[in-house]
């Protein structure tokens, strides 16, 4: 995939994705993690490549949860995730997945009156919804406060585990990516291309322990200079 | 508080009027007096409901027309760089030049008048729309395409939302611009109306039916400011602290 034009975001780049897997993107700030994600999406349209959902040439069903919530702010909870259902699905749909990230109480609210946390609950639930076919998310825990990051994490990755749903993650970082992903895939700088990628070993029931994420990313450190010159 | 004022505003009339001592400026009860004459006879009802008439069409005309076409203007460059110029052109027309080219144009029948009105209300309608359209968020328009939104569907419920402080606005001056419009347009081609009487009391000096007209249709736009376009505005912002 390649970017037309006078500046090239990325070059040579390849990325295969298998049903229901976990991929975390990581690399340096400027790289066009955000303009990968925006091509899949389609909403970037100026590049040179092929995108394939097996074998036809077209954009998978994503769920797209942005660095910001992009929330209606003058609609509620339930119907800002209501108005991203297509006609064919039950608004009956919502339901389990907002008892999942503990929102029901609160679907009736206007996102004014929910604190950043909440809203991005309320992003994650929207794209679940929509039932895609690749989840992109795009720094979806940035700006938030470690505990708070941290339970928002956990709650998505249940969520996630009920609806393994084929997984995109940019983040920057890397003890983020070992908690959630099954790979991870390390980025050039703009141009961007894939510098290497890891299959994450941890059992996912063994990643709730600190220490047990914290002594791979230091071996990936110790064992990969190229990892270390991105962090 | 607007009691008072209401009242201290009486007043000074009374005041003035009894310092004249002429018939320049009769006092609030005579006005009151042919106020009410006016009403009962008839006549002040039916004129002022002509006016009205001739007011919601051309403003729901110059509103509707107004819209779309600033909305597309806001979402397209190159259409908006090259009606520019014919907007700053249709803006600085003075309404009277308007007015007196579409009767000269059309004779003196009622579409004139209504397409006089729309023609200068419209341009006004269509800037405002235009600069609300152009500081919409990109974030919500991404958001929408990525969900796939219908065009219906981002209309309504994401573009609008945006655009309503500039409706409202465009609504607002739109009002107090078209019906001091209508009386001209009235005053110069028609047969009825507020414009219409207005001339003819001003022919006969008639200074007390001049300022029972005039407090008649002020009322009627404070009536229409408070009973729709209040209650539209608490309806659409209750989403805010």
């Amino acid at each position: 995939m390649e970017r037309a034009g006078h500046h090239t975001a990325i070059a040579d780049f390849r990325l295969l994705l298998k049903s229901g897997e976990f991929i975390c993107l990581v690399g340096p700030s400027g790289c066009g993690k955000t303009t990968l994600l925006n091509i899949i999406a389609g909403l970037d349209n100026d590049y040179e490549g092929d995108i394939l959902v097996g074998r036809q040439h077209t954009h998978p069903k994503i769920g797209y949860i942005f660095q910001n919530p992009r929330l209606l702010p003058w609609r509620t909870v339930r119907e800002n995730i209501e108005l991203a259902l297509d006609s064919r699905q039950s608004p009956a749909v919502i339901d389990p997945l907002l008892e999942v990230m503990q929102l029901t109480q609160s679907q009736h609210v206007y996102p004014e009156r929910l604190s950043l946390g909440m809203s991005r609950r309320v992003s994650i639930i929207r794209a679940f919804a929509v039932d895609p076919e690749v989840l992109l998310m795009d720094e979806p825990f940035v700006s938030l406060d470690a505990p708070t990051a941290r339970q928002v994490r956990e709650l998505l990755l249940k969520l996630w585990q009920a609806r393994p749903h084929t997984v995109l993650f940019v983040t920057h970082d890397l003890r983020e990516a070992i908690a959630l992903a099954d790979r991870i895939i390390f980025l050039s700088a703009a141009p961007m291309s894939v510098i290497s990628e890891i299959t994450v070993p941890i059992p996912r029931y063994e990643r709730h322990s600190e220490n047990a994420i914290e002594a791979f990313r230091r071996q990936l450190i110790n064992d990969c200079p190229e990892i270390r010159q991105l962090l | 508080m607007p009691a008072l004022s209401l009242l201290a505003f009486l007043a000074v009339w009374q005041g003035l009027a009894v310092y004249l001592n002429n018939g320049t400026l009769p006092t609030p009860e005579t006005v009151a007096r042919v106020f009410w004459l006016a009403c009962v006879t008839g006549q002040l009802p039916y004129n002022l409901s002509m006016t009205l008439l001739r007011l919601v069409v051309s403003f729901s005309i110059a509103m509707l027309l107004g819209c779309s076409i600033g909305i597309i203007l806001g979402r397209n460059k190159k259409l908006d760089a090259f009606f520019d110029n014919w907007l700053v052109i249709f803006l600085n027309i003075p309404a009277l030049v308007t007015i007196i080219l579409c009767y000269v144009w059309f004779g003196l029948v009622e579409s004139a008048a209504i397409l006089a009105v729309v023609i200068n209300k419209l341009p006004n309608v269509i800037v405002t729309i235009r600069e609300g359209t152009r500081t919409l968020d990109q974030d919500l328009l991404e958001m929408a395409r990525c969900y796939h939104f219908s065009k219906r569907k981002t209309l309504v419920h994401v573009i609008w939302p945006q655009l309503h402080p500039f409706v409202m606005g465009a609504t607002r001056s739109g009002l107090a611009l078209i019906w001091k419009i209508i009386l001209v347009v009235e005053l110069l081609g028609r047969s009825d109306g507020m414009g219409y009487q207005l001339h003819l009391f001003f022919q006969l000096f008639d200074v007390a039916s001049i300022l029972a007209y005039t407090i008649a249709f002020v009322a009627v736009i404070q009536l229409i400011e408070l009973l729709i376009l209040k209650p539209l505005d608490k309806k659409s912002l209750r989403w805010r602290r």
